[in-house]
């Protein structure tokens, strides 16, 4: 029967959230590399990823469509003069997650822009993938991202990491009207073309972000990664919401008027899992026996593996995503295209906000791609990622209680994450205060020379980055009145972060009714995929 | 030179340069001035490899006493003059490809360059100079009459001496230990990572891995530019 048409919308609003009853089955939770099969109380709301919007049938023909008819500009091809020296910026690897199916986007993009360039007589063409202060990709990496034919005719001399600290490697273009320092790649700012192809995971990717952010070094990056940005974005998933985005707007802005800067801006739906794992993208009401005896077999393996082991296989297992919108031309018009499909498949719309969310944190995040999810990311995907995706109202109350659950394991990877570890160990202990770490710490773990040499050669974060994603939690800690982890196996990390601890999740539900009482509204953001709310009320 | 409040200290054999100390050695052996003189020396290096080994084993000092007597009865002038063509020949090709990398950045951080050796100082003088150290706390062999007496002035440098010649070089002047930084490749310059506020193992063996990872320091490579 369908829905009269007044009552549509609100089927459609709430057809992604379950109201937990009696006989309701129990919820799937990650909890790092395992999985959890929790019984919530009657009354839980359980918020559900929308069902992956359908790919483009043809991926290669959107990206010569949107090149050849772009926003705010003229065609690419028509850009192009023989001998003209041409940059293109790619973003890495930390999105999107876990990484996609061969061919990636990225590399689509290039396979038709590349020939085009090729065709034109432009010759000097560099690959600059735009990371930043994150990790430099490894040459397996970099191979698979673009795939092995422009690997072959571009790596290494001309397909590189960016190095936010390379003393001639960057200029600085000027300074913002509100002094904030505009310094981009030196190959990128002197050549007659830009050209970034992104891939947009969520919201709070691309636009002014890519070449702003991505191309730029600490100086850069410290204009608008402080606890002061953070706090006042509600959130960075929402970029008009956000403080952080308008800093990182002006700089983009600035960049635009200095540079040719064309973007071709690429989304992806949220099918992270498929074939045996395609259960996870359900509703637990909607299993099969099939996939009650997939999960209960996955758990009983997973309970007798190794974390190293489990975080092997789940790595080993790329996202099924497919692409489904391209974009092209300049910065700001290309990019409210992409925004507008991405919250197509995220937003959630919900009426209400809870006394307790309970979020899983899985395995990954956009900064332990090929590593370990250590404390330091646990806080950033709980008060960070999960506690902003949101548009509107927070689906927390102020106040309220959070509820994750991962073993919070004391682990981290030397070689990729190594500031974060004396960031944890030395600096945690003694305050956990974003502006006391900003003020006395900041600089001088970024002017580490041990750091600085481990991300120049290695494949370490900047010595920054534990800062940066400390205060990515910023806003989330400012909100929540607790946080409690399920599950740690141990009590020094979540005490370390300011977190309780709990050894079941219903005994957690019990600490927070204790404080919101009986009648509290509980919520769960059932995720991964990705969902968001959204509570514009 | 400018004002330092900082400085890092870095070994060098295995550190900075994939050669030891025992290479400058060979390299003045074998350069006698006289071919029966040079194969003499030679010939006598060679043997004493076992007992430099067994030496190295049981005490890092007496490892240096021992080794250091080998250079006993050579002119000062000589050992000078060999000097440069030993940095040139064996030192500089020898320099790991990520040496100046992390000597540039140690620098743009605001550190004063300091080399810390247990190599005698006229071997080193001209590597120090060439990565731009601005000191270098080396052994220094005796010299009596212009000729060396096999023996250096005390207190050697190694193991633990390193520690206290780095905590008396910032005393003197004026930097701050906690701020500073020491990167040696080797367990027995421990205590000379210890002393300091950011210590680093540099492509280390695998006793000092294992004290890096317990202590949670990093672990740089060189061997890479």
């Amino acid at each position: 029967m369908r829905a009269p048409k007044s009552l549509a919308k609100f089927y459609e609003g709430t057809e992604q959230i379950v109201t937990v009853e009696r006989d309701s089955p129990p919820r799937v939770l990650f909890s790092g590399e395992d999985l959890l099969l929790e019984d919530l109380p009657v009354g839980t709301r359980v918020i559900y990823p929308k069902p992956p919007i359908e790919g483009l049938p043809n991926v290669k023909s959107a990206i010569r469509w949107a090149i050849n008819h772009p926003e705010g500009c003229e065609p690419l091809h028509a850009m192009l003069r023989p001998g003209m020296k041409v940059t293109v910026a790619i973003d890495d690897i930390s999105l999107p997650l876990p990484p996609m199916r061969t061919p990636d986007a990225r590399q689509q993009v290039l396979e038709v822009i590349l020939p085009l360039l090729e065709e034109s007589g432009v010759d000097d063409v560099h690959l600059v993938v735009a990371i930043a202060l994150h990790r430099r990709m490894t040459e397996a990496e970099l191979r698979r991202m673009v795939g092995e034919t422009i690997f072959d005719a571009y790596y290494p001399d001309r397909y590189y990491n960016h190095d936010a600290e390379d003393p001639d490697g960057l200029v600085t273009l000027g300074t913002t009207d509100q002094g904030e320092k505009v310094i981009v790649n030196r190959r990128a700012a002197e050549s007659d073309l830009l050209i970034y192809v992104n891939l947009n995971l969520v919201p709070m990717d691309g636009g002014h972000k890519s070449v702003g952010t991505g191309l730029t070094n600490y100086e850069g990056v410290k204009a608008h990664h402080t606890p002061h940005h953070i706090r006042k974005s509600h959130s960075y998933m929402d970029p008009e919401r956000s403080e952080m985005h308008r800093s990182v707007d002006r700089v983009g802005r600035y960049i635009d008027r200095h540079l040719n800067v064309f973007h071709v801006e690429t989304t992806i739906n949220n099918r992270m899992f498929d074939g045996p794992l395609g259960f996870l993208m359900k509703k637990e009401e909607e299993y099969t026996d099939l996939d009650r005896l997939k999960l209960a077999g996955m758990r009983a393996a997973l309970r007798h593996m190794p974390a190293a082991a489990k975080r092997k296989m789940f790595q080993a297992v790329p996202a099924a995503y497919d692409v489904i919108a391209v974009h092209a031309g300049r910065t700001e018009p290309t990019h409210a295209k992409i925004l507008e499909k991405s919250w197509a498949q995220y937003a959630v719309d919900v009426d209400f906000q809870a006394d307790v969310v309970v979020y899983g944190i899985p395995y990954v995040s956009p900064y332990n791609v090929n590593s370990i999810l250590n404390p330091l990311l646990v806080q950033v995907m709980a008060c960070g990622y999960f506690f902003n995706f949101y548009r509107g109202k927070p689906l927390l109350k102020p106040g309220g209680t959070l509820i994750v659950t991962h073993p919070c394991s004391d682990a981290f990877d030397p070689d990729h994450h190594p500031s974060y570890i004396e960031f944890f160990h030395r600096l945690l202990p003694e305050t956990r205060d974003s502006e006391v770490l900003e003020r006395k710490y900041e600089r001088e773990f970024a002017e580490n020379p041990s750091y600085v040499h481990m991300y120049r050669t290695g494949n370490a974060y900047h010595g920054a980055h534990p800062f940066f994603m400390w205060y990515w939690g910023e806003n989330g800690r400012q909100h929540v009145g607790k946080i409690i982890a399920v599950g740690a196996d141990n009590e020094h990390v979540p005490r370390m972060m300011g977190w309780d601890s709990a050894e079941t999740l219903s005994e957690a539900i019990d600490v927070a009714r204790s404080i919101h009482g009986r009648g509290a509204q509980v919520a769960m953001l059932h995720h991964p995929p990705i969902v968001m709310t959204q509570n514009r009320g | 030179m400018a004002e330092a409040r900082r400085a890092a200290f870095f070994d060098v054999d295995g550190t900075l340069v994939r050669t030891n100390i025992v290479h400058a050695f060979a390299f003045y052996a074998m350069n006698q001035g006289s071919i029966l003189g040079s194969a003499w020396k030679t010939a006598k290096t060679i043997a004493s490899i076992p007992l430099f080994l067994a030496a190295d084993r049981v005490n890092r000092k007496l490892f240096n006493e021992v080794f250091y007597s080998y250079y006993e009865g050579q002119s000062e002038d000589r050992l000078e003059t060999l000097a440069q063509e030993l940095f040139e020949e064996v030192l500089r090709p020898a320099i790991f490809d990520g040496t100046p990398r992390l000597i540039e950045e140690s620098r743009r951080a605001g550190c004063r360059i300091v080399l810390v050796t247990g190599a005698l100082d006229f071997t080193v003088r001209h590597l120090a100079r060439h990565l731009g150290a601005d000191d270098l706390i080396a052994n220094r062999m005796r010299f009596v009459q212009g000729v060396a007496t096999g023996r250096v002035v005390p207190p050697i440098i190694e193991g633990a001496h390193k520690a206290l010649v780095i905590r008396d070089y910032c005393v003197k002047a004026g930097l701050a230990l906690e701020k500073s930084f020491a990167y040696s490749d080797s367990f027995s310059d421990y205590p000379m990572l210890a002393v300091v506020g950011h210590p680093a193992a540099v492509n280390p063996d695998a006793r000092l891995a294992r004290v890096a990872r317990a202590y949670e320091w990093p672990i740089i490579r060189t061997t890479e530019g």
